[in-house]
């Protein structure tokens, strides 16, 4: 169920648009873009408020020029003499038009204004960004690539880890259709189009778990094209980045050696698992699948319950995704979800 | 008729609906009773109300779909539809309302009551205008043709390459959806070319072009924007065909063809379109709302200059669709002023009603109702509009619900409302009856209330992060609640659509009488009786002002404008041509009898447009095809065999 807090904060902005906003959360509306973090989000988000906020008054205005007008004015069309309303002939009506315009120009004019400087504000980011990522997008997936040096260079899928406080760039292409690619309480937003390369960047500046999601339809599974960014402390960082440079570690379990054995054959075509003979390149890098905290493009938490479940049926949980329903024994089945599960 | 005469001055005569002349024009323009007359009519009066007809059916269509998926998203991970059962409903739901409803509905109006406010008989090409509803009609049957097959359009309205090409969307149904949008191109452009003469030529004598009721202004403007704008779409929409169909490759990168191209070609025709699809509603406001204020409009000609620039800005804000491609920042600005700068002329709109209402002394009726509350509509519609147009907040509103909400308050708020109320306006003329005034306040109402309970609150799930086209969503992302409100709403909407048609089929047989003019209002198609006979006119008549029927009460004008006593034209089916900028009588105009022409035309159109879809199964396709476009040529060679009876200029005698 929806969180309290979320269902208060849609009534209370329903109502009045109160400035409940800075009770909450990520947590409670992930996907809100009302609320950012970091230097290219921010001057975003004020516009939009400034915008949001200038149309509201627009438009309570004029419904009140309209209601109190008619409420003024009105009169019966035939008078109970049977008479009707005589025609008027009222001047002055062209100076509300006169008037009218000439707020509305300020209005525009304070909008393009402020449209512009924060263009310019957001175009380049505030420092050279030391951390390269190229992301691309799938049919309903998202790879992940950090450059660097062949020795610094490594791939993942769905779950993007940032260092705080540091601008990153992004290379954006796509291996089929358009994406976007739309992180809302960073800001980062760009379509991922066939033919180019699209760069642009992102900065957040407290720790935390940022949901995104493709923005462009692409498909039956556009739905469950999601990401998540995870911005860490920079020690934490490089913490993680290390771990995910190591090729996978040789299964010590029996149990796991049998399903990495299975998993070569059954699953080998399609991913990779670094380290091992499993090379394909369909699905997402697998190589330290438990450092993230979802699957299948943050459809599900990565648990084992919904890990077994989504390599028995994938079809079930996203219907017309790349994945095929593979006829596996149960065996087979614990064997490869125990094998992933050293992944980490 | 023995002779034709090419040159004579028509008598100017007093005369009245029981006349010897009334029953002679009668007898002249008469459509044949019977299935022979449903098939040949070229009566703008039927052809309008057929128009009006097949597209609320299409709204209901559009309608029910968008319900099914309200069903979907009223609750987070729903299983009602498939992911492919939901992009169809949503893209069959979108290019229906956009294109086979929102238009086409306007077209009906226009076509209905363009030579009734213009002093004329008939649309300038009678034959034409039967011919473009028939192949609104046959494109309409053929993209739902896809659809009942279960292979409907499933890429959404705007289809962008490449999900649209065969690599990733193999079956059918982009093919149809390709064609039929070519189809319907045929209709829009003869129509509009139509609507732009019969505006020009054919309005009584007196009639200068700043005495044009505002509706005729907007749908003049739509019109000249339809033949700049048409072409890009059909264009688009034939590459596409071709790149799946034939191997080229204008859309696909592996061969070095370009998908954005796709994207310019849909927004340069798109964008206009949005004000093609607001603007002719608009002038209903401007022409219905002033009646009910008991005044002229305030400002008509600035009315109608920012009618006119709104079309022409419109070509330009194409790129504010693609702002997240991956743009210089140069034309991310300038395309963001551009947008901008449209807000203005719309803005003048919207302050001349407020005036006219400050000004005026409103009666409150159901269709002023709809009117009054147009001007909200359009200034939420246009305030979202303007928040898109600003590029980095477009970043993030772009493609989320937002945008939906923005699109749902152009398409409802200032199109559908605007019908609405003219349809309460033009109603009584358009049938002889008034819709009752009791049932359409419950109609308003409900109708208002649903549309914004269901979409007002779409803006906040927008701002919350639901990107649109999404088939399903989990729980914990906050939508939940927003969501089932909307979907409350929209089957709120559609109660009160609901009890739009009950008024309408009660008001059918037991509405009051309305009389030539119920609601006293100052133009021309108030003067006939309503429904006016098949003629429209007995004679032509002369005008002295903008407001013929209320120039006297108003001391407007110069002289005096002649309604009952005009031009007598009754040496067959004849109108009055007048000069474009003026109205000086020009020459008369000879009306072409009922015809098959249009329908078997647009028959063999139709055999030619199928057995293209059908070369998607088998070769034999292309036979079909072939045997459609002769037959369609033979069609054109017989509606086009000359007439000596429609001639305009005698032949010089041999000597």
């Amino acid at each position: 169920m929806e969180r309290p807090g979320a269902f208060g904060l849609t009534v209370g902005l329903s109502i009045g648009l109160s400035a409940a906003l800075g009770g909450c959360t990520t947590g409670d509306l992930p996907m809100n873009y009302l609320r950012t973090f970091g230097a290219r989000g921010d001057p975003i988000t004020a516009l939009t408020w400034g915008l949001l906020v200038q149309s509201i008054v627009v438009v309570v205005l004029v419904s009140l020029a309209v209601i109190l007008g008619i409420y003024l004015r009105r009169s019966r069309f035939e008078h109970p003499e049977g008479e009707r309303e005589p025609l008027v002939r009222r001047s002055g009506g062209i100076t509300f038009i006169g008037v009218g315009i000439a707020l509305t120009l300020v209005a525009l004019l304070g909008s393009t204004v402020w449209t512009v400087a924060t263009l310019a504000a957001i175009n380049d980011p505030p420092s050279d960004p030391p951390l390269t990522i190229a992301v691309r997008g799938q049919q309903w997936w998202w790879k992940v690539t950090y450059k660097g040096s062949p020795d610094q260079q490594f791939e993942t899928a769905n779950e993007i880890h940032i260092p705080v406080g540091e601008p990153v760039r992004l290379e954006l292409t796509t291996g089929d259709v358009i994406h976007s690619f739309w992180v809302p309480s960073l800001g980062a937003r760009m379509d991922l189009i066939p033919g180019q390369t699209n760069v642009t960047w992102m900065e957040a500046n407290r720790p935390g778990i940022y949901r995104g999601q493709c923005a462009e339809y692409c498909g039956k599974q556009h739905a469950h094209m999601a990401l998540r960014v995870v911005a860490d402390p920079p020690d934490q960082f490089q913490k993680w980045r290390q771990n995910q440079l190591r090729p996978a570690a040789e299964p010590a379990a029996e149990i796991a050696a049998f399903g990495a054995e299975r998993f070569l054959l059954r699953c080998g075509a399609c991913h990779t698992v670094r380290g091992t003979p499993a090379g394909g390149g369909v699905g997402p890098d697998l190589t330290h699948l438990m450092s993230r905290g979802s699957i299948a493009a943050d459809t599900l938490p990565n648990t084992p319950g919904h890990l077994a479940g989504w390599i028995a049926d994938p079809q079930a949980i996203k219907p017309g995704n790349r994945m095929p329903k593979v006829d596996i024994s149960g065996p087979e089945l614990t064997g490869i979800r125990t094998y992933l599960e050293t992944l980490r | 008729m023995a002779v034709t005469e090419y040159d004579r001055a028509p008598l100017v005569e007093e005369s009245t609906t029981d006349s010897p002349l009334a029953r002679k024009l009668e007898a002249l323009w008469e459509t044949e009773p019977g299935i022979v007359g449903f098939f040949t009519t070229v009566d703008h009066k039927k052809i309008g109300i057929r128009y009006i007809v097949t597209a609320f059916a299409f709204l209901v269509v559009g309608g029910l779909e968008a319900l099914v998926m309200r069903i979907q998203l009223a609750r987070p991970n729903m299983t009602l539809l498939t992911p492919e059962q939901y992009d169809q409903l949503f893209s069959m739901h979108g290019l229906t309302m956009i294109f086979l409803y929102a238009l086409p509905i306007l077209s009906g109006f226009s076509n209905y009551l363009f030579p009734l406010l213009l002093g004329s008989r008939d649309m300038a090409f009678p034959r034409l205008n039967a011919f473009s509803y028939w192949v609104y009609l046959a494109s309409g049957i053929f993209i739902y043709a896809s659809f009942a097959m279960g292979h409907g359009a499933n890429d959404g309205w705007f289809n962008y390459v490449p999900y649209a090409l065969k690599a990733y969307n193999p079956g059918p149904n982009m093919d149809f959806y390709a064609l039929g949008m070519v189809f319907l191109g045929i209709s829009t452009t003869v129509g509009s070319a139509n609507f732009i003469v019969t505006a020009f030529r054919t309005r009584a004598p007196g009639m200068s072009i700043n005495r044009l009721p505002i509706m005729t202004w907007g749908t003049l403007t739509v019109s000249f924007g339809n033949l700049f704008a048409v072409p890009s779409v059909s264009l688009a929409f034939f590459l596409l065909w071709m790149d799946r169909q034939l191997g080229t490759h204008f859309y696909d990168t592996t061969a070095d063809g370009q998908p954005l191209l796709w994207q310019h070609l849909f927004w340069m025709f798109a964008h206009p379109w949005v004000y093609v699809i607001v603007l002719p509603a608009m002038g209903m406001v401007s022409d219905g709302l002033p009646t009910f204020c008991r005044r002229p409009l305030v400002g008509y000609t600035a009315v109608v200059l920012s009618t006119v620039a709104t079309m022409v800005l419109g070509f330009g804000v194409w790129l504010h669709h693609m702002f997240a491609t991956g743009l210089p920042f140069l034309a991310l600005s300038f395309f963001s002023g551009s947008s901008f700068i449209i807000t203005i002329p719309s803005a003048v709109a919207v302050f001349a009603w407020i005036a006219t209402i400050w000004t005026g002394r409103p009666v409150i009726t159901t269709a002023f109702l709809y009117f009054a509350s147009f001007i909200a509509m359009f200034t939420i519609g246009g305030v979202s509009g303007v928040m898109t147009a600003s590029v980095p907040a477009d970043f993030q509103l772009t493609d989320t619900y937002f945008v939906v909400a923005h699109i749902h308050y152009v398409l409802i708020g200032i199109n559908l409302f605007g019908v609405l109320g003219g349809l309460y306006f033009w109603f009584p003329k358009m049938t002889g009856r008034m819709l009752s005034e009791r049932l359409g306040r419950w109609n308003f109402w409900i109708t208002f209330i649903g549309f914004n309970l269901g979409f007002l609150p779409m803006h906040l799930t927008g701002l919350f992060g639901m990107p649109r086209r999404i088939y399903t969503y989990p729980p914990d992302l906050g939508w939940n609640t927003l969501n089932l409100v909307t979907t409350v709403g929209a089957f709120m909407l559609a109660f009160g659509i609901l009890l739009l048609f009950v008024n309408i089929f009660h008001s059918l047989r037991h509405g009051r009488i309305a009389g030539p003019n119920p609601w006293d209002g100052p133009s021309l198609e108030w003067a006939v009786p309503s429904p006016p006979p098949p003629y429209n006119f007995a004679v032509i008549p002369v005008v002295a002002s903008r407001h013929p029927l209320w120039e006297k009460r108003l001391g407007e004008g110069i002289g005096e404008s002649s309604v009952a006593r005009g031009l007598v034209l009754d040496h067959g089916k004849e109108t009055i041509g007048t000069t474009v900028l003026d109205a000086q009588p020009d020459v008369i105009l000879k009306m072409p009898e009922d015809s098959w022409s249009p329908f078997t035309v647009t028959l063999g159109m139709s055999v030619g447009f199928t057995g293209l879809i059908l070369t998607y199964w088998t070769p034999y396709g292309w036979a079909a095809a072939a045997a459609g476009l002769v037959l369609t040529g033979l069609g054109v060679l017989v509606w086009l065999w000359p007439e000596r009876k429609l001639g305009q200029v005698a032949e010089h005698a041999h000597a």
